[in-house]
């Protein structure tokens, strides 16, 4: 526990056990100012010392003949699913925190009615994900280490081949969604326990579900998936309104993006998509 | 665990001779400064040394703060005004005796002396779980002891509970509201004047505290209005024992009756909930209607509409629903066969 204690705030229970209560709030700042730091250090670079995006070969021109102009990317279940989760995640995290920073409302209820709408959501993700989209398109496969490691020499400037063109979600989209598994998963897993403890239309109220010190522990896993979430959010919606990201953008808003721009980022032999139009198995998650 | 001890853990202590001092005291420290005015809540929390602030501002020494001043439109009292000077001035006692029935049933004659009517508005909840020092929600922690199968409840909340199941235990707060009163406060931003009943919070809105005074702030004075002066009142407490006891839960209404129908009131019962509530719905459904017991009956049904009992104090639903019904109706005298 020694690591957690300058992370989070103790007390006595009335049985005399000392155990944790929440983290130490100052880790709402301390995930803002990382998150922003991050969108500074970032936005610099790409303006004054990152280099022009390389891949390997050339564009497949030939194949722009036979693919339509808009490449369809999300499906409408998977559109609508990251709105609601979207706004869900939003209303989580400004009903959890604004109040702790000085702005008070009522913010019990809207945050656990947000919270049920994110699980549901989530749930749905899951078996849609698995079952009508490709399971494995957003779990980093061996090429994209290999070409992360490609693209990590040459940014030290050693002698390496350019990194091929991305799947379906370049390696960052992986990473970027594991965390957010990790993060969210823990947030919600603790949640739904957390709802004994308030009166909702789900569970009859049993605070005495867990030791004291099991529910100080899911409180403090609960606050450090919240203050990693700003933190994610921060740097999602960063990169979400980049100029260079705004055709990703608008593929999860209209559903498809630029035949140009799928041509020059992503590797047809990666993210197959049908000459006709309709997408394939693949495309639409 | 609260351990009461004779000596009170060390702070500083301030003793400001105007609001303007005071304030700066105030605002210099911040969430670090405990305000003082009777002492009858703070001496409670430093002895048990449950609460250990830094900085003591007791506003005892500051003029400003005391008597009761009466002009055209109403009386002004300072926030340091003992209960005992409230209950005992005379204009209070002939216009405005709603108040003067609620100050004199709280507490005993020798509080009421110490006692102030601004610590009477502004002291803390009485929840034993809260105020013997444990890790509660209302003390920053993560659960409501009260609000379990086996925890002892008897005096708390049958509604607007969220979380924490603490009640208000002021006698003279549901006077005030039914008065139209008006709260002054002073905060770093200015004068601020706030309506009674929206100078209490419950817990949805901040679980650690009972009013909305901020760090910084300071209540200065209740203004009473003369709206009311002269109104038929009601005021009812019913507690475990009559005498220095806290209310199980309290009524107070204002009404202008004409003949026997019910022109206006204004109706606010304390015990309820974590703070005072003013009943807007049995008002508006009880104007114009005649001020008799079948109007009570109905309004008292209405006023525990929403109600959820804890384990301990179902039985306050039926005093509710008969303090309300008292209010409007008028108390029926107990009828002998022989």
């Amino acid at each position: 526990m020694g690591i957690l204690k300058p992370i989070t705030e103790w007390a006595t229970s009335p049985w005399g056990q000392n155990v944790p209560i929440h983290i130490a709030w100052f880790l709402i700042w301390v995930a803002a100012l990382a998150g922003l730091l991050f969108l500074i250090v970032h936005s610099i670079y790409v303006r004054y010392f990152a280099k022009r995006e390389e891949f390997a070969g050339s564009a497949p021109t030939t194949l722009a003949a036979v693919l339509p102009k808009q490449i369809p990317r999300h499906s409408l279940a998977a559109r609508l699913f990251h709105w609601i989760m979207a706004g869900a995640m939003f209303t989580l995290l400004v009903t959890a925190f604004l109040p702790k920073v000085g702005v008070r409302f009522d913010w019990v209820t809207y945050h656990w009615i947000a919270g049920t709408v994110l699980t549901v959501s989530i749930i749905f993700h899951i078996i849609h994900a698995s079952f009508w989209l490709d399971f494995w398109a957003i779990w980093p496969d061996k090429a994209d280490l290999v070409d992360a490691l490609r693209r990590v020499r040459r940014f030290m400037g050693r002698p390496a081949p350019p990194p091929r063109r991305f799947a379906k979600y370049p390696l960052e989209n992986k990473l970027y969604h594991g965390a957010i598994i990790a993060t969210g998963l823990s947030a919600i897993g603790t949640g739904v326990f957390m709802l004994f403890r308030v009166r909702t239309i789900f569970f009859t109220r049993n605070p005495y579900l867990f030791s004291d010190m099991t529910w100080g522990m899911m409180y403090v896993l609960h606050g450090l998936a919240g203050v990693g979430l700003i933190g994610l959010v921060m740097v999602h919606v960063y990169f979400a309104v980049r100029p260079e990201k705004l055709d990703i953008t608008k593929s999860m808003i209209f559903g498809s993006m630029r035949r140009e721009f799928y041509l020059t980022h992503y590797d047809p032999q990666r993210w197959r998509v049908e000459a006709s139009g309709s997408p394939s198995r693949s495309e639409g998650d | 665990m609260a351990v009461i001890r004779d000596v009170m853990p060390a702070f500083e202590l301030f003793q400001p001779n105007s609001i303007a001092d005071a304030q700066k005291l105030l605002q210099q420290h911040g969430a670090d400064a405990w305000i003082m005015a009777g002492g009858l809540d703070s001496f409670d929390w430093l002895k048990d040394r449950i609460k250990r602030p830094k900085a003591v501002v007791d506003l005892s020494g500051i003029g400003e703060l005391k008597g009761v001043r009466v002009s055209g439109d109403g009386i002004e009292i300072g926030a340091m005004t003992t209960l005992t000077e409230v209950v005992k001035h005379p204009v209070i006692r002939e216009k405005y005796s709603l108040l003067a029935e609620g100050a004199e049933l709280a507490a005993s004659p020798q509080i009421r002396n110490q006692g102030t009517i601004g610590g009477n508005v502004s002291q803390d909840t009485r929840c034993w779980y809260y105020r013997g020092g444990w890790p509660c929600y209302r003390a920053g922690g993560n659960i409501c002891y009260a609000d379990t199968p086996t925890g002892r409840n008897r005096e708390h909340a049958i509604l607007h509970a969220e979380r924490c199941v603490a009640v208000n235990p002021s006698d003279s707060a549901p006077a005030l509201i039914a008065l139209d009163a008006k709260f002054v406060l002073r905060t770093p931003k200015g004068e601020r004047i706030v309506d009674a009943e929206d100078y209490f919070i419950g817990p949805d809105i901040d679980i650690t505290r009972l009013h909305i005074l901020k760090p910084g702030d300071l209540l200065t004075a209740i203004r009473i209005p003369s709206t009311w002066a002269g109104a038929r009142f009601y005021f009812e407490k019913v507690r475990d024992r009559n005498v220095w006891d806290f209310a199980l839960l309290n009524v107070a209404s204002a009404m202008h009756v004409s003949g026997n129908t019910i022109e206006s009131i204004r109706l606010s019962v304390n015990g309820a909930a974590a703070r005072p509530l003013r009943l807007r719905a049995v008002e508006n459904a009880v104007r114009g209607k005649p001020a008799t017991t079948a109007t009570g009956e109905m309004a008292g049904r209405l006023a525990v509409q929403g109600a959820v009992p804890l384990q301990f104090n179902a039985y306050k639903i039926p005093l509710m629903r008969n303090l309300v019904k008292r209010a409007i109706g008028g108390v029926e005298e107990a009828k002998w066969a022989s």
